[in-house]
């Protein structure tokens, strides 16, 4: 009897383990570097966290080493995740300087609820929607138009209520008149890198992302490019959070972004 | 509201439950009490799912699985099987991360029996299945349980590989923890404390019926 109650508790206690274990949430895809200590001057030291849309992440990962070393003392770190995942964050309270969105709408909340510093904000950079397909894809359609749902088994597009492409794409699509009959066939990811792996790995027929993040890969072609008259425009809004403590090296980040060098370094990523 | 998930989590946590409870059983005591070159670095080729995180094991089960996989392409020429985004994947997700689960706990319970209750079945002309069954198997109960139900409730909470390999597809692979992750995601919290509740319930519930229903057989075992 005593050796049941012993594993009753081993079960019970594991159990409580295997809960704990699978709360490890969000995935947290920041490069912190701690910079070798500069005895000089440490009160100049600023680690700036910037919590970023998923889809800026080679971009910004690119910018990262030529605005440290222009910027001294200042170091970036970065969080991507989805828009909607990072707003939550941050109103939940999870640490930020600055918040870079895909989407005004998740912007716009983060405004309506004072978390951003009023007159922070400003649209950095923009974007369109392309379908692609596997490189070694035999398709032959050249336009969003062209998409027979018969001929599908399976849509990559991103979870339309929580990623902002997944909000375009289904605005596009019910302005082609192709929601409806894509339903089945329609493989939501929770963010648009997920999107992008199904088609490269060739398990979705054909995807729709941003132009930046079919750029970056090598794996997947783009058969068409979005018109914008289809979907509200695909802007980028960034801000400094409210509850920073570097609110001045945050905003000169933002500037730098909407700089036209910083908007070349967007550009060289697909961005528009 | 659709009740979808429910059965689908059911449905996968069972099925990969009932196999994880097989293969690991078979496997563990096949390793059990046998010592070899390489034993412990296939012991931990077995617990790796345990400390990877889920986004790698799914990325792994994509390689393998995928259309293009090795073993997914093969399925699919052979047996027009295609695993990734289907019910199956979140089958196989829950079995790769539930088996150390089972794997260990039977480990355990085949490495503490007394291997002279074995001898003295098999000095009476006991066969070795026989053996099995009526010493080393009631004997190893309780680890096993425990190792059935935490399968079980790691199978049932399952959700990175799972998203990965089965995607997310409503009504046809959104399993409970996908519904709850969706559902705060775009900040329906009344249909994520649904689901939180209905987890919870069920894997609580089950947990003691288990508890209960071993406790009851190890006494029959006991009274025999």
């Amino acid at each position: 009897m005593k050796r049941f109650y012993l594993l009753a508790l081993f079960v019970m206690l594991s159990v409580l383990l295997v809960g704990c274990a699978d709360e490890e949430p969000e995935k947290v895809d920041s490069t912190v570097k701690n910079s070798p200590a500069t005895d000089k001057q440490p009160a100049k030291e600023v680690e700036l966290l910037i919590s970023a849309a998923a889809s800026l992440t080679d971009a910004l990962e690119d910018m990262k080493a030529t605005y440290e070393e222009q910027h001294e003392g200042v170091t970036l770190t970065y969080n991507f995740g989805s828009s909607g995942k990072l707003s939550t964050n941050i109103e939940n309270g999870a640490p930020s300087d600055v918040f870079l969105s895909a989407s005004s709408k998740d912007m716009n909340d983060m405004e309506d609820k004072g978390l951003i510093v009023e007159g922070s904000r400003a649209d950095f950079t923009s974007n369109v929607l392309v379908l692609i397909a596997n490189k070694e894809s035999d398709s032959t359609i050249t336009s969003f138009e062209e998409i027979d749902p018969s001929t599908i088994d399976y849509f990559a597009v991103g979870e339309p209520e929580t990623v902002p492409v997944g909000r375009y794409t289904k605005e596009m699509f019910e302005h082609l008149n192709l929601w409806e009959s894509l339903q089945d066939k329609l493989v939501r990811g929770s963010d648009v890198r997920q999107v992008l792996t199904h088609v490269e790995m060739g398990n979705a027929d054909y995807g729709v992302v941003y132009s930046s993040d079919a750029f970056i890969s090598n794996d997947v072609k783009v058969l068409a490019e979005s018109n914008p008259d289809w979907h509200a425009p695909i802007v980028y809004p960034g801000a400094v959070v409210e509850a920073s403590e570097h609110k001045e090296a945050a905003q000169q980040f933002l500037d730098y972004l909407t700089s036209d060098v910083g908007k070349e370094a967007l550009q060289q990523f697909g961005f528009k | 509201m659709d009740y979808s998930p429910l059965l689908l989590s059911l449905k996968v946590a069972a099925i990969s439950t009932f196999i994880v409870f097989l293969a690991g059983v078979f496997i563990a005591y096949l390793l059990a009490k046998r010592d070899f070159f390489g034993k412990s670095i296939l012991e931990a080729l077995f617990l790796l799912p345990l400390v990877l995180p889920p986004t790698v094991v799914g990325f792994g089960l994509l390689i393998l699985f995928g259309k293009k996989g090795w073993i997914g392409s093969w399925l699919l020429e052979w047996f027009d099987l295609q695993i990734v985004f289907t019910w199956i994947g979140a089958v196989i997700a829950s079995i790769v991360v539930s088996f150390p689960l089972m794997y260990q706990s039977a480990a355990a319970a085949f490495e503490g029996l007394d291997e002279r209750l074995s001898n003295a079945a098999r000095t009476m002309g006991a066969s070795e299945w026989r053996v099995f069954w009526s010493v080393v198997f009631p004997l190893a109960w309780p680890g096993l349980v425990a190792g059935l139900v935490l399968s079980f409730a790691r199978g049932l909470g399952e959700f990175g590989a799972t998203l990965m390999i089965a995607g997310y597809i409503p009504g046809k692979t959104d399993t409970i923890p996908m519904a709850i992750y969706f559902a705060v995601e775009s900040g329906q919290m009344e249909k994520a404390t649904f689901w939180v509740i209905i987890i919870i319930t069920f894997g609580f519930s089950l947990i003691l019926w288990v508890n209960w229903w071993s406790k009851r057989n190890i006494r029959r075992f006991t009274r025999t």
